[in-house]
């Protein structure tokens, strides 16, 4: 019995969303998405503040394959809280495309159970069950717009690609399997900490390029501009958000909990995938003309400065990664909430060129995104310029010197595509542009997520403490 | 009162807000309420540094009105003045009512314009108050974005490319400074300024990707601040983004960048390069001599040369800088208070020289020279404005601008004669390009068919002009109400200097 309540939250959401599944079949159908997103993003929200507030020690549950600890906590409540940011201010997006299905938030929650299970993962079974959870929701999304040819062909990209890396993943974790006669993380740890056997050492190697897909980090990242052009923008807003964070997490434990011992081995493989993540998201962003394929590359830079943290290694850089996502899943809501309300003619525009003046017609959202743009370049005083201190201080504290002064560099190449885009909205010539036609809550949080990038710097809404704590209860 | 500097220092700050949250509307009565309140907020800040001044002890060589809270990740938000940075702090709060009163006339977007203004006094302030590392760096940096908005919003035709090479220039040398920071945050354990100033860092070699590198940590860390310093201050061969920033930013910008943000620099180089890392600093002294020796030339020669009265005197700019870095790195009390001084005297006649041309591009919507001449004729008044700003530029003695090159170059001659023989030529090709700037423009006939209906000043802009004329005069003849503020401070900085680098140590290695 214990075992079930200490896996209680997920059990909710899961039993939540197959019930909803049916009831909504059996009913209304489209007609309830809207009851559904809003029901389905209260309970997220409720499940959080109980995971945040309720909730405290470590558990482990199903003979060490699910581990409630800090750690787990902090990334399902960042997980939740923003996936049901992201639900709430995509509804009206979705209505209005004629795609107000009632399974989109159905399928979402059904991917945010798949990612709490990977961030509570204790074995490769739990690991792989909740991988795949995840993948196969977010497979469906994507090409959730069937009749629209680029929205299918993000799908399919999505699941071929997908499929790929969950069997290199497999095949990784049988190879750790095999040479650790366990796929207990904790039974791992022990046999690492008697002599890495080098088969083991590939198995970590194949694990470890399979994550990295799903963290879209180069060289893994082919599917990410396609997949988030593709897709509807409510659904590419939900891809740059709470997966990444599983999936960043997911990492964080497998490394940490089952391979902890010999951070040499994975710090350079991280450290790698960071250096080309930075560097290919901030070069290869600059000639792109669609915000969304922009912030397709955005996001595989971030995930370089996130990898950064993990590869120095240490609570510090655990805490470091925390940090650094939370802050990015707070600033990707704002933008793509913005992102999401570009139109002109009731018909969604993304081309960059169209935000010209932008400042003129809609000088609050202008502002808005000014902030966000200049956080996400990671100027201070934004927070966004935090999270890149933290992960810097990390990787410099780990030795690392050299990462991070390439990611400093990176972050001077990848300044300039985020000014571009303000260069737009500010200085750019007289043009008929896009506008922005936001319901409510989308300029709620776009507003409210820019007043955060700038007064978070006072204390951080106190994730300090809890970041510590989490990486504390991972890294011990 | 403790929290004297935060109120300085916030006060243009929360005025802006006031301004971005409510003042609605772009009609001429909105744009007059933003300009009023801007000047109302930027003179209050002026009021209340006074009292500063007021009460600081010169004699006291540490940090004075400070003010100290925990802040996240073991970071303080510290402020304090001692006599080097407080000068600063009142020649920001000087130049602000006068900047936000030159642009007076700006009609697009004003209610955009104050705020960026008033941001910008408020980070300007925070750079020269900040005794944390993470918080200097964090005003050091914000203050990009206000000047790439001024520049790219409000400039001039070439505004964009202007705009993106003055941030991203800027920008690589701050993020550099960041690394070192992390690695001096990693190796004394602390952010505190005045801590990391008493502390001392390796200088023992050290090898990087196989090279030895002498002087050690502090080399590296010497050499990633003076990466930043160097762009802003500027220096050269990294000044190319100042003339292009100066001639398309308007005219205020003009005055706040020259005035102000190229001071940055130079107040960095006396707050982290010497007292930080004084082993590596004395180590690259040749270095930033000839550096600067070749731009007080070369700059000169280039200003010469220009038809945009505008980059004519942002290239004068980066020549009289050069004489501060050399005095700065001269490390002797009258290199360091005749660098310190010219740093404030060039903030008051670059921005004036800087207003100067602002005045005629108002009328006659052009900044080349030969459009001029002969000014004299029809405006008396701004002709003589413009001599004497012209001369205190050259350095005429009974000007404040003499007093700052004198001390530099009383100073570099007892360190290295050469460098000193060569900076002082610079004196004499400043005032070749200054006077003949002047003769061209203000003398001769008045020929042109376009001047003939030029106006003189108003009474806005004598007023502006007038504050200028006193400050550069009195500093001028009476240099010492700066020298008396930053001398003890200066003196504590050398005698800590001497205690890792002995004096006759510097005098061999740069000869």
């Amino acid at each position: 019995m214990s075992d079930f309540s200490i896996a209680l939250p997920e059990l909710i959401l899961s039993l939540y969303a197959m019930a909803a599944l049916v009831f909504a079949v059996y009913t209304g159908k489209d007609a309830l998405t809207d009851a559904l997103t809003w029901a389905t993003a209260g309970l997220m929200v409720a499940l959080a503040l109980w995971i945040g507030l309720g909730q405290s020690g470590t558990q482990t549950a199903f003979g060490g394959m699910f581990t409630n600890d800090a750690f787990a906590r902090f990334a399902k409540v960042t997980i939740l809280v923003s996936a049901a940011a992201v639900l709430v201010i995509s509804r009206d997006f979705m209505a209005r495309r004629g795609l107000g299905r009632f399974e989109y938030p159905i399928l979402v929650a059904l991917a945010v159970v798949g990612m709490m299970v990977m961030v509570s993962a204790g074995d490769l079974m739990a690991l792989y069950m909740g991988l795949e959870l995840q993948s196969l929701a977010l497979y469906v999304v994507a090409s959730i717009q069937r009749d629209n040819a680029k929205s299918t062909e993000a799908g399919l990209k999505y699941f071929v690609l997908g499929a790929l890396s969950s069997g290199l993943l497999l095949y990784g974790a049988s190879l750790v399997y095999g040479f650790a006669g366990t796929t207990l993380f904790s039974g791992i740890l022990s046999t690492v900490s008697e002599g890495v056997p080098l088969g083991l050492l590939f198995g970590l190697v194949f694990m470890l390029s399979g994550l990295a897909f799903k963290v879209s980090a180069a060289p893994f990242h082919m599917w990410t501009p396609d997949v988030y052009e593709g897709s509807p923008t409510a659904v590419t807003a939900f891809f740059a958000t709470a997966p990444k964070v599983a999936a960043m997490a997911l990492i964080a434990r497998l490394v940490q909990d089952a391979f902890g011992g010999i951070s040499g081995q994975w710090g350079q493989v991280l450290a790698a995938l960071s250096v080309a993540s930075m560097f290919l998201g901030a070069i290869a962003a600059i000639g792109q003309t669609d915000i969304k394929r922009l912030m397709a590359y955005s996001s595989i830079a971030h995930m370089g400065f996130a990898l950064m943290g993990l590869a120095a290694g240490g609570a510090e850089g655990v805490q470091a990664m925390l940090i650094y996502m939370v802050i990015y899943v707070t600033m990707n809501v704002g933008t793509f909430a913005f992102i999401m309300s570009m139109e002109k003619d009731g018909k969604p525009v993304t081309d960059i060129g169209s935000l010209n003046q932008f400042s003129k017609r809609e000088p609050m959202k202008a502002l808005g995104m000014l902030v966000l743009l200049f956080s996400l370049a990671g100027v201070p005083p934004m927070l966004g310029f935090f999270g890149k201190f933290y992960v810097l201080k990390a990787a410099v504290d780990g030795g690392m010197t050299w990462l991070a002064l390439a990611g400093a560099i990176a972050s001077v190449i990848g300044a300039f595509y985020y000014l571009r885009i303000v260069f737009y909205m500010y200085f750019g010539a007289e043009v008929d542009g896009a506008e922005s036609r936001m319901v409510p809550v989308q300029w709620l949080a776009l507003v409210a997520v820019s007043a955060t990038m700038l007064l978070g710097i006072i204390n951080f809404y106190g994730i300090e403490p809890a970041a510590i704590a989490a990486a504390k209860s991972l890294v011990g | 009162m403790s929290n004297l500097l935060s109120i300085i220092i916030f006060i243009p700050a929360v005025a802006a807000l006031i301004l971005a949250l409510f003042l609605r509307g772009d009609d001429a009565a909105a744009a007059r309420n933003a300009r009023w309140l801007a000047l109302f907020a930027s003179v209050a800040s002026l009021v209340v540094s006074l009292f500063l001044l007021k009460g600081f002890d010169p004699a006291n060589t540490g940090f004075q009105f400070v003010e100290d809270r925990p802040w996240v990740l073991g970071l303080h938000y510290k402020m304090g003045v001692d006599g080097i940075s407080i000068l600063f702090v009142m020649l920001t709060t000087f130049l602000m009512p006068l900047t936000i009163g030159a642009c007076w006339n700006v009609e697009t977007r004003v209610k955009d314009y104050m705020i960026a203004f008033l941001l910008l006094e408020t980070l300007m302030l925070g750079v020269f108050t900040a005794l944390d590392l993470v918080l200097f760096y964090l005003f050091f940096e914000a203050g990009l974005i206000p000047m790439f908005l001024i520049i790219g919003i409000w400039g001039g035709k070439d505004r964009i490319y202007a705009a993106f090479k003055f941030f991203l220039y800027t920008f690589l040398g701050s993020v550099l400074m960041l690394v070192a920071m992390v690695a001096m945050y990693w190796a004394a354990k602390t952010t505190d300024i005045p801590t990391l100033m008493t502390f001392k860092f390796r200088h023992d070699p050290i090898a990087v990707l196989g090279m030895t590198v002498t002087g050690g940590l502090q080399t590296l860390l010497f050499l990633a601040f003076f990466a930043s310093f160097a762009v802003k201050m500027p220096m050269w061969p990294v000044h190319t983004w100042l003339p292009d920033a100066h001639v398309q930013a308007p005219t205020a910008g003009s005055v706040v960048l020259a005035a102000i943000l190229l001071k940055m620099g130079g107040y960095g180089f006396l707050r982290f390069s010497l007292p930080m890392f004084p082993e590596a600093a004395h180590l690259w002294t040749p270095l930033v001599f000839w550096l600067s020796a070749i731009a007080i030339v070369y700059t000169s020669l280039v200003a010469l040369a220009q038809q945009d009265m505008k980059k004519l005197i942002a290239y004068s700019s980066v020549a009289h800088m050069g004489y501060v870095t050399i005095g700065i790195f001269t490390v002797t009390q009258q290199g360091l208070d005749g660098a310190i001084f010219q740093m404030l005297s060039h903030g008051f006649i670059s921005g004036a020289l800087f207003l100067c041309v602002g005045v005629i591009y108002d009328r006659m919507h052009t900044r080349e020279i030969s459009a001029y001449g002969g000014l004299v004729n029809r405006m008396p008044a701004y002709a003589l404005v413009f001599m004497f700003f012209t001369l205190a530029n050259v350095g005429l003695p009974g000007t404040s601008g003499f007093i700052g090159e004198f001390l530099v170059l009383m100073g570099i001659f007892q360190v290295n004669t050469v460098v000193a023989a060569v900076a002082t030529s610079g004196v004499i090709l400043s005032a070749s390009y200054a006077l003949w700037l002047y003769r061209r423009v203000a003398f001769g006939p008045l020929v042109k068919a376009a001047l003939a209906t030029i106006q003189d000043m108003s009474r806005r802009e004598r007023a502006i002009f007038a504050p200028l004329v006193v400050m550069t005069l009195l500093l001028g003849v009476y240099p010492a109400v700066v020298t008396d503020i930053t001398g003890a401070s200066v003196g504590a900085l050398i005698t800590q200097f001497r205690a890792n680098v002995p004096a006759d140590a510097t005098a061999v290695a740069s000869n």
